[in-house]
């Protein structure tokens, strides 16, 4: 099976700080992929990279390439609207727009797709609340407001929010790092349930997270990707020791 | 940078170092209790034998609290999970030495059967096979561990020469004799055991160095890995 994402000699500067050098990596779809290492080793800007975040920051240069499913995301000519809908993103904070439950869902459907039918659309919200296991709970609360929700339920509508939209890819930035560890683990077991349909990428500072859920795991350090492997190698037996020095606390 | 978990980790190996070093007291002390027909330290081997186990007990229950306070990642990991293996071997190499102190006190209170010469030569492979092998743990010293590896074959020819021995001369051609040869094979039989579960120890020090899995996998050694 070919990879879902690949990137080759990817280059990014913020200005003149080069945070990002020469990462060549290969993701495979279905799986879910940590990347970890120190504050402002690059692996959120990694993460950014794989759906264009970066754009909206000024002064940044990329260079090298980035497929995803063969095609080159970094191309000009390619439709930021249509990738952003393909490889979503869930962040530390759990946004929610100021709006009803549905609304929240029905959203990037009304944004992305053309003329919907409610009925089309309440299926839409009911499969993607289904997915992240919230459909029983709010059900019959779909027009009180998504501010009302507890974090934790606020970030399973995120991730549902981004079902609705048929992507392909969920990327999550710290996505359980405001949540109590009970929230925690059932974050981590939905997002077992979600890898069976999308690729999912989670950059985290917590190491014993990225060995519970993740299949491969990349460490990153001062821009460069120092190694990549399947999650068990890399907390068993890495075999770069600047790896062994971080995942065993004698980095720094 | 010195973690907090270093020094934990420190006295963890010097607690398996003190099990080996009991464990190796016991050995020797067994065979010599047979040699010097000593009763009394023949006892000493077995009586100790709780105190071993005690040990055995409080390294087990170090390592737990350490995987439970630090989750331990890759070396760390791979020091506690060979510790814990290592202590449960040393601890059944204490008790085949009590197994061989028993054996002595059968034989004592019996007239010689021959002069001792190759059970003190087994002995003393098992002894240097357990002190290297606690070095090569200690050290970190994987040409270490292969040498206690290559020594179990050695072990394994002088155990059949002492059978055939024994066998030949003392049970087929007079079985009266047969009750105390039974007893000196046993004690041969234990001693060879001891040298197989330093083998094991020896194996685990070459996983916790190299993550590599040699146990069960003779050809790996073989192939100079």
């Amino acid at each position: 099976m070919s990879p879902k994402i690949v990137t080759k000699n990817l280059n990014l500067w913020y200005g003149s700080f080069h945070a990002l050098k020469g990462i060549n990596s290969s993701i495979e779809a279905n799986r879910i992929t940590a990347i970890i290492g120190p504050s402002g080793c690059g692996k959120s800007t990694m993460l950014r990279v794989f759906n264009r975040m970066n754009d909206l920051i000024d002064g940044v240069r990329t260079e090298g390439e980035v497929l995803i499913d063969g095609k080159n995301i970094l191309n000009s000519h390619a439709d930021l609207v249509v990738l952003r809908k393909k490889v979503g993103m869930v962040f530390q904070r759990p946004n929610p727009f100021p709006l009803s439950i549905y609304e929240n869902i029905a959203f990037g459907e009304k944004i992305h797709g053309e003329k919907i039918t409610r009925d089309k659309l309440d299926e839409i919200v009911e499969n993607s609340l289904k997915g992240v296991l919230l459909w029983d709970k709010l059900k019959d609360k779909l027009n009180e407001p998504a501010l009302s929700l507890s974090l934790e339920q606020k970030q399973r509508l995120c991730i549902a929010r981004l079902i609705a939209v048929k992507p392909d890819v969920l990327l999550m930035d710290e996505p359980c790092s405001t949540l109590d560890p009970q929230a925690t683990a059932r974050v981590e077991e939905l997002m077992r349930e979600l890898k069976n349909r999308y690729t999912i990428i989670i950059v985290t500072h917590n190491m014993q997270q990225a060995a519970r859920v993740s299949d491969d795991t990349g460490f990153m350090l001062l821009g460069e990707l120092i190694e990549f492997g399947k999650t068990e190698q890399i907390f068993k037996a890495p075999l770069d020791k600047r790896t062994e020095d971080y995942i065993t606390g004698r980095y720094g | 940078m010195e973690r907090h978990v270093d020094q934990e980790l420190k006295e963890l190996k010097e607690d398996i170092l003190k099990m080996g070093a009991s464990a190796e007291e016991a050995i020797y002390k067994s065979v010599e209790a047979l040699k010097n027909r000593d009763k009394e330290m023949a006892r000493g081997v077995i009586d100790n034998d709780s105190n071993i186990d005690k040990l055995e007990l409080a390294v087990d229950e170090k390592c737990i609290d350490l995987i439970a306070r630090y989750q331990p990642m890759a070396r760390d990991l791979r020091f506690i999970a060979t510790g814990m293996k290592i202590n449960a071997e040393l601890e059944r190499i204490a008790d085949i030495a009590a197994d061989i102190a028993q054996r002595t006190l059968e034989l004592v209170d019996r007239p010689v059967l021959k002069p001792l010469i190759d059970i003190p030569k087994l002995t003393t492979i098992a002894q240097n096979m357990v002190k290297m092998a606690i070095d090569a743990f200690v050290k970190g010293d994987i040409a270490l561990a292969k040498k206690v590896m290559l020594s179990d074959s050695e072990a394994d020819q002088l155990r059949n020469v002492i059978q055939e021995e024994l066998t030949e001369d003392y049970m087929v051609k007079d079985g009266t004799t047969a009750p105390r040869a039974v007893q000196l094979l046993l004690i041969a039989r234990f001693l060879e055991r001891i040298c197989d579960h330093t083998t094991n120890i020896a194996e685990d020090v070459i996983y916790m160095v190299e993550a590599e899995v040699v146990r069960h996998h003779p050809e790996k050694l073989k192939n100079g890995k």
